[in-house]
């Protein structure tokens, strides 16, 4: 029950038990700087309304992550399009159009425009619109506050205001930074969960003031008035300095009493707080940066062709104007007319000899708006269609839906869909992504017995590709499937079973006595807490982490299950082997030296039933192992072989021993431990630590735990196949460093045989320093040991250069914010270049965040950011792709990400088979969109030539502004949506096939500047053929020849049906959508042709009737058209069969594979993939190879030594 | 030559393709009374120096072509059909027939022909001709039909007016009698063009073919990919 629960928390002192975590908080010298520069924040405590708090004016609590507001919209969306070079260059041709400059007619020319930065920002709109509901939500959740008469009531989020008094209750989320102030545990301490901060998943323990701890009800906060001075908004989260005023006194304030926002509250039933820092001052938001929009590879690519474009434009725009002004300057000379038709002598300013000068300039502009259909107006507009319908493809992808979560994927921007294809490295988080945030007591060793026949997800994936059973596990598959199938794997947080030692077996065990023990240990050598169900009878725990908790759980599951704790005693029930039944046994809890990451153990100290004093211990092998005493290293050698082998399969390994203590051992440690603990000096953690030593020794091995971080599932395949693709996998970790490790072994980022760089500051030197706190030096000190332990691993990565030494880089947080300043980032990202793994371990959201960015920039790649938590959105944002996973932990990394999956393995479809299509697709079409804008634009100056440069278009004016739109881009859209070079199940056969992508060879300068010249090619022969071939003779059998309106419908008939075959010839995967579109929009082109040529003279000018009366029925105008669409087809057609035969591209052999039906043939299929492959280093094929050749190596040594 | 026999006249280098030429004309005006006044597309050739609209206004009508031809074959004049010379849309469409002449070359600078103002712009033929401007600035133009065969070793006699100023521009004129096949006048490009192209085609065909008996192709060799080519492009 709630309330007996209530009860039986209150009367917990955990502040008691616990040595290191509930210590008292002394002034230091960061609080001497209260007041002064940068901590002037003064917060008076439940007085909002007071004028002091008025004047100070501090953020409201509303949260906007939105990109406009309704009032800047349209002056900032539309400030955004004019920013694209090529939407200003046709805002200002668009405005030129309306004066006698123009070469057709203004309406023809602004309408494109007009559609296409309407359509943009109705996108835009539309997105913003998304961001703006996640933040109502959020702003409107609802938190109790003190209304001043001892009463809280419920408000929103967003009204709360700084100096407020909350009350916020189990499970929720706090909703500003608030200073605990007292909690329903009577010393006022409290669990909260900060996963969505730093990603760390073991619940922290905070401690209000003692001042401030009676403070239990409602009503006492009536007449409650306190004032909180302390520094002002920073992003720091690990820092707090603040004092608080209460009652006349000065208490000194840290980290230890700071809630912060977005963090929840765990295990606690409720805390009252004051609101210190609220909205955008909070820590959370001050870590997040502003949402970068961002820009794909190929887009900015495709910007520097556009610039390009330009050039030629104005290039041709240049020389036409020379040419022109000189003919223009003939025309008269000395009053002689030369060309007197056109009257130079009376002539406006455009075409007047006398400023022969003035009016070569006015034909520049107007040739600059002449040449524009060089420069692609629709396609920026095509691009955002073809990728808004690419997500959707993304979207519905039934592969990428997860169905236990009814969760698919969901592309949040389209921007990046080929930056996909292009991804050189991933930096991934660990927690919640490739894990799935839940330990699973799998095995266990005990008194050299190996236990447990689990199997983690690493040897199935490894056994997969061996495609043998598990050489440990020589049961057949049908029993081993029940195993794991079996009824026990509905427990969660277990994963264990072994026969031998369930359902009471471990009795019969030789070495029952130590099972007996080393379960004991599990059952009593932890901090959680225990809740039985009233009707089940069922006990549950909560525990500070997932692992504590699963060993509880294990020995629960055995037999050994912790039911009830109090302050001072632990109560299980277990089997007595000589009774043979269960009995209950109460041990009395003396003390808990908890688990520290320098420490790296965890003891406690009870006295069982029959009085003796036990230590019980439980630590990592490096520290445990010298702490055995002489006589407990039976098992030694057995155990640590077993514990090797866990940690390779990346099982998180825990040593267990235990010792008795004899009474006066016990008083002396006892009389020391509490001295230590109650001195109030700066070294009063060194002192404990120094006393813990003492005692923590001489132990007796029992055994070893591997509990299993639990992979999500898929992960080490995924990882494999990404690492066969080519691509560079990091991980950032806000966890423990062994940890991170764990995880390296478990997706096989790291193996045995690797060489591992571990760069940290745990050395002694440092370490003195740190007591001695002199901060400068301790910094200067720092800074040279990394440095010098980055020169030291590129030695080691350069000196083996060329061997078969691979490499992984391992570094936590303090060295990384050493190694990621300007002056030895550098060097860092290089040693990390040449690593295989990189793993940081223990970094912070924002360090995170830099190291991507240093990634990005340092090696100039496209980076790829996977995580799940609120401590990745930085990462997510600084990468150029941010993938959130949309599972357990929270939104924020899903709403600041550009694409949510639901499970880290969908990365795999989502990079090798959607990113690269994307990729291919969008830079095909683009490449097509130059293709086709310059066999347009180039006939226009063809045509210039034998027009006297006069900017006299060839082409009718709606023929000049409906060819991007009509004829030509609905097929290139087609392309962009449906093309695909192979199929999904090739893409995934032949990871390699991305590197097409890395490497962009399909957009690369060479493939870009080569389909621009066969644009050129193109257009010449377009041109020259035509015009040769209707040029003076009778067009019909009527003797009427070719005017100005035959020639431009008969050229543009060429180039339509030209550019349209083209797309024809260039498509590999024809749907009944790209018939349409292609044969189609020829149609279109007739059709318009007619339709055009009907409506009256006045609209339809020189277009009026021409199809019908003089093209239609003249077999030469049909001739011309297949002639010239030919031989327009020829270079290209005949380059590409060249290609295909004797320089074939990647997946021009793949394609070879599946039309020679040869894709059925296996052996030979791994013969194209195993040639093509690089050796990888990374995953599990890899570490099978390395497993293969240490073999043979090992057997051929064997040979040698006994041949 | 059997009938129709075309007669055109060619001229080089003029440029009836020039911006500020074609677009100096109004088709409004062409077509009907109503929209007298020229449009300012028209100068210098839109208004007399009275401010009286000159119908047809522009360029293209002011410079129209105004070169005769008088044949004669064995001393017999060959009548010259100038009915059916331009497109039917323009004279049914284009060009009024209630739309006549008006204050025509009537200005300092006469430009070519004048017209006759009792005839509407419809039945002008050689004006409306002349006034689909030419593509390129070498170009015929349809002067008329003669409409009897004429036998081989006929002399024929041209008399010539020559009035049309093309010396000024360094410009050609040419005189063309052609008859036309299903396929319009002679031009030998395209034929040429074809057997050239299809030439090609079966040399490549043939030379693929040759190809792949002779050396077939090794499949999937990956020794042509770029990043096995490339050292640098392998990890690490």
């Amino acid at each position: 029950m709630a309330g007996g629960g209530r009860h039986r928390k209150r009367k917990l002192h955990f502040s008691k038990i616990y040595s290191f975590r509930c210590g008292k908080a002394s002034f230091k010298e960061d609080h001497s700087q209260i007041g002064g520069p940068g901590f002037s924040r003064v917060v008076y405590c439940n007085e909002p309304d007071c004028f002091e708090a008025g004047i100070r004016n501090y953020a409201t609590n509303y949260v906007r992550s939105t990109k406009y507001t309704l009032a800047t919209f349209l002056p900032k969306s539309l400030f955004e399009q004019f920013r694209r070079v090529a939407n200003f260059y046709f805002l200002v041709t668009g405005i030129l159009a309306f004066t006698p400059l123009s070469p057709y007619s203004a309406v023809s020319a602004i309408l494109p425009l007009i559609i296409v930065i309407g359509a943009t920002m109705v996108k835009e709109g539309i997105e913003d619109w998304r961001r703006k509901q996640q933040d109502i939500e959020v702003n409107n959740r609802k938190v109790q506050v003190h209304n001043g008469n001892g009463v809280f009531d419920c408000t929103e989020w967003r009204n709360l205001r700084v100096g407020d008094i909350v009350k916020v209750e189990k499970d929720e989320f706090f909703p500003a930074d608030l200073v605990l102030l007292s909690s329903s545990y009577e010393d006022a301490v409290c669990y909260v969960e900060t996963m969505n901060l730093d990603g760390e998943t073991n619940l922290k323990l905070k401690q209000a003031l003692e001042v401030t701890s009676h403070l239990h009800d409602d009503g006492n906060f009536r007449d409650f008035k306190a004032i909180v001075k302390c520094e002002d908004p920073n992003a720091n989260l690990y820092t707090f300095v603040g004092s608080m005023d209460f009652e006349g006194q000065e208490q000194p304030l840290s980290p230890q009493q700071l809630l912060l926002r977005d963090s929840k509250l765990r295990n606690t039933d409720y805390v009252y707080g004051a609101v210190i820092f609220t909205g955008q001052d909070t820590k959370v938001r001050q870590n997040a940066t502003d949402p970068p929009s961002k820009r794909s590879r190929v887009e900015r690519k495709m910007d520097k062709i556009i610039y390009i474009l330009f050039f030629i434009l104005f290039l041709i725009s240049f020389i036409g104007s020379i040419f022109f002004g000189v003919e223009t300057k003939d025309d008269l000379q000395n009053g002689k007319m030369e060309r007197w038709y056109l009257r130079p002598d009376d002539s406006t300013v455009y075409f007047d000899p006398d400023q022969a000068a003035l009016a070569a300039i006015c034909h520049f502009l107007t040739a600059v708006m002449l040449y524009s259909y060089f420069i692609p107006i629709s396609l920026y507009v095509s691009i955002e269609i073809v990728k808004v319908l690419q997500s959707t493809f993304i979207n519905h992808d039934i592969h990428m839906y997860y169905e236990e979560a009814d969760k698919p994927a969901h592309a949040r921007t389209s921007n990046l869909n080929e930056e996909l294809g292009q991804v050189d490295t991933i930096l991934s988080d660990k927690t919640g992504t490739l894990t799935c945030n839940s330990m699973e007591f799998i095995k266990c060793s005990i008194g050299g017995t190996a236990y447990g026949r689990g199997i983690t997800e690493v040897e199935r994936a490894t056994g997969r590709i061996r495609g043998s059973p598990l050489p440990s596990h020589k049961l057949n598959e049908a029993s081993l499937s029940e195993i794991v199938t079996g009824p026990k794997s509905s427990v969660k947080g277990f994963n264990f079973s072994d026969e031998r030692i369930m359902y009471g077996n471990w009795v019969k065990e030789a070495h029952a006595e130590v099972i007996q023990r080393f379960f004991r240990v599990l059952a009593l050598c932890h901090t959680a807490i225990p809740e039985v169900d009233e009707e089940t009878g069922k006990v549950s725990y909560e525990a500070e982490s997932p692992d504590e908790a699963a060993f509880v759980i294990a020995a629960r599951e055995v037999g050994f299950e912790f039911y009830k704790r109090t302050q001072t005693n632990i109560s299980i029930r277990e089997l007595d082997p000589t009774m043979g039944k269960k009995v209950e046994r109460v041990y009395q809890l003396l003390n808990v030296i908890e688990f520290n990451s320098t420490r790296k153990r965890m003891s406690v100290i009870v006295r069982d039933e029959e009085g003796k004093l036990l230590l019980l211990c439980k630590g990592a092998d490096s520290v445990m192992s010298e702490r055995l005493a002489k006589n407990g290293r039976e098992f030694e050698e057995e155990t640590m072989e077993h514990v090797n082998e866990y940690a390779d399969a990346g099982l998180r390994t825990l040593i267990l021993a235990y010792r008795e203590l004899k009474e006066e051992e016990y008083k002396r440690f006892c009389e020391k431990f509490n001295q230590a603990k109650s001195s109030v000096s700066a070294d009063r953690d060194a002192l404990m630590d120094a006393v813990t030593e003492t005692i923590e020794n001489d132990l007796i091995l029992l055994g070893a735990t591997a509990v299993e971080d639990k992979l999500q599932n898929g992960v080490p395949d995924c990882i494999d196949k990404l690492a066969q693709a080519g691509i560079k996998i990091w991980v950032l970790t806000g966890d423990k460093m062994e940890t991170a490790i764990n995880i390296g072994f478990a997706c096989s980022l790291l193996r045995q045989g690797m060489k591992q760089i571990v760069i940290g500051l745990e050395t002694p030197e440092i370490q003195s320093l740190e007591k001695a706190g002199d901060k400068t030096s301790i910094r200067k000190a720092s800074k040279e040991s990394v440095i010098r332990q980055i020169t030291e691993g590129m030695f080691l990565v350069s000196s083996s250069s060329g061997s078969s030494n691979v490499f992984a880089l391992i570094i936590d947080g303090k060295s990384l914010s050493y190694a990621l300043e300007d002056d030895v980032k550098n060097m860092f990202l290089q040693l990390a270049m040449g690593c295989a793994s990189v793993i940081c371990c223990r970094s912070s959201p924002k360090q995170k965040a830099l190291v991507t960015r240093l990634v990005k920039a340092g090696t100039g790649k496209t980076t790829l950011a996977i995580g799940d938590g609120a401590n990745d959105v930085g990462m997510l944002q600084e990468a150029d792709i941010g993938i959130g996973i949309s599972g357990v932990e929270g939104m924020q990394a899903v709403m600041s990400s550009d694409i949510a999956i639901a499970q880290f393995r969908y990365l795999e479809r989502l990079l090798l088979v959607h990113g690269h299509w994307c990729y291919r697709r969008i830079t095909s079409m683009i490449c097509y969109f130059f293709y086709k804008n310059i066999v347009f634009g180039f006939s226009l100056f063809l045509y210039e030539i034998y027009a006297s440069f006069s900017a006299q278009p060839a082409y009718n004016d709606w023929f000049l502004s409906l060819y991007n739109v009509f004829f030509t881009s609905l097929p290139a859209v087609a392309l962009g949506v449906f093309d695909q070079d192979v199929s999904a199940r090739f893409c995934l056969k032949f990871p390699i096939l991305y590197q097409e992508g890395v490497q962009n060879v399909l957009f690369s300068w060479s493939r870009i500047l080569s389909w621009m010249f066969n644009g050129f090619l193109s257009a010449v022969i377009v041109f020259f053929f035509c015009t040769k071939a209707v040029e003076l003779q009778a067009f019909n059998s009527d003797g009427k020849v070719v005017g100005l309106e035959i020639l431009g419908a008969t050229l543009y008939t060429c180039i339509v049906w030209v550019v349209n075959l083209q797309m024809a010839l260039s498509v590999s995967y024809f749907t009944v959508i790209q018939h349409i579109f292609i044969w189609g929009s020829i149609g279109i082109w007739y059709l318009f042709l007619v339709v055009y040529g009907v409506m009256s003279p006045a609209f339809s000018t020189t277009a009026y009737k021409v199809f019908v009366e003089a093209l239609a029925p003249a077999p030469s105008y049909w001739l011309v058209t297949l002639f010239v669409m030919i031989s327009a087809l020829i270079p290209y057609f005949a380059y590409s069969a060249i290609q295909m035969r004797f320089f074939p591209m990647y997946h021009g052999m793949i394609q070879w594979i599946r039309h020679e039906g040869q894709s059925d043939d296996i052996a030979y299929c791994d013969m194209v993939r195993q040639r093509s492959l690089r050796p990888t280093t990374v995953g599990h094929s890899a570490r099978l190879a390395a497993k293969r050749a240490a073999r043979k190596k090992h057997s051929q040594e064997r040979n040698d030594h006994y041949g | 030559m059997k009938s129709p026999i075309y007669v055109y006249y060619q001229i080089s280098n003029f440029y009836q393709n020039h911006r500020r030429y074609v677009k100096s004309r109004d088709d409004k005006q062409l077509w009907s009374p109503k929209n007298e006044r020229s449009s300012s597309d028209c100068k210098p050739e839109d208004f007399t120096s009275n401010g009286q609209p000159i119908i047809p206004c522009g360029l293209i009508a002011w410079s129209m072509f105004n070169d005769t031809y008088k044949f004669s074959v064995k001393d017999k004049v060959l009548e010259v059909n100038k009915k059916g010379i331009a497109w039917k849309s323009d004279r049914e469409h284009k060009f009024g027939s209630d739309v006549y002449p008006k204050n025509f070359q009537s200005g300092a600078l006469i430009g070519g022909a004048k017209l006759n103002s009792s005839i509407p712009l419809s039945q002008q033929e050689d004006l409306i001709v002349w006034m689909r401007p030419a593509a390129l600035p070498t170009f015929r133009k349809l002067y008329g039909k003669i409409e009897v065969d004429l036998e081989p070793n006929d002399n024929i006699t041209v008399i010539i007016e020559n009035n049309y100023n093309t010396y000024s521009f360094g410009g050609n004129k040419k005189l063309v009698l052609s008859t036309t096949s299903w396929m319009g006048g002679k031009n030998d490009f395209l034929g040429v063009a074809y057997l050239t192209i299809g030439g090609l085609c079966l040399f490549l065909a043939i030379s693929f073919i040759l190809v792949y008996v002779l050396k077939p192709r090794p499949l999937g060799d990956p020794s042509y990919l770029s990043w096995n080519r490339n050292a640098a492009g392998h990890l690490n």
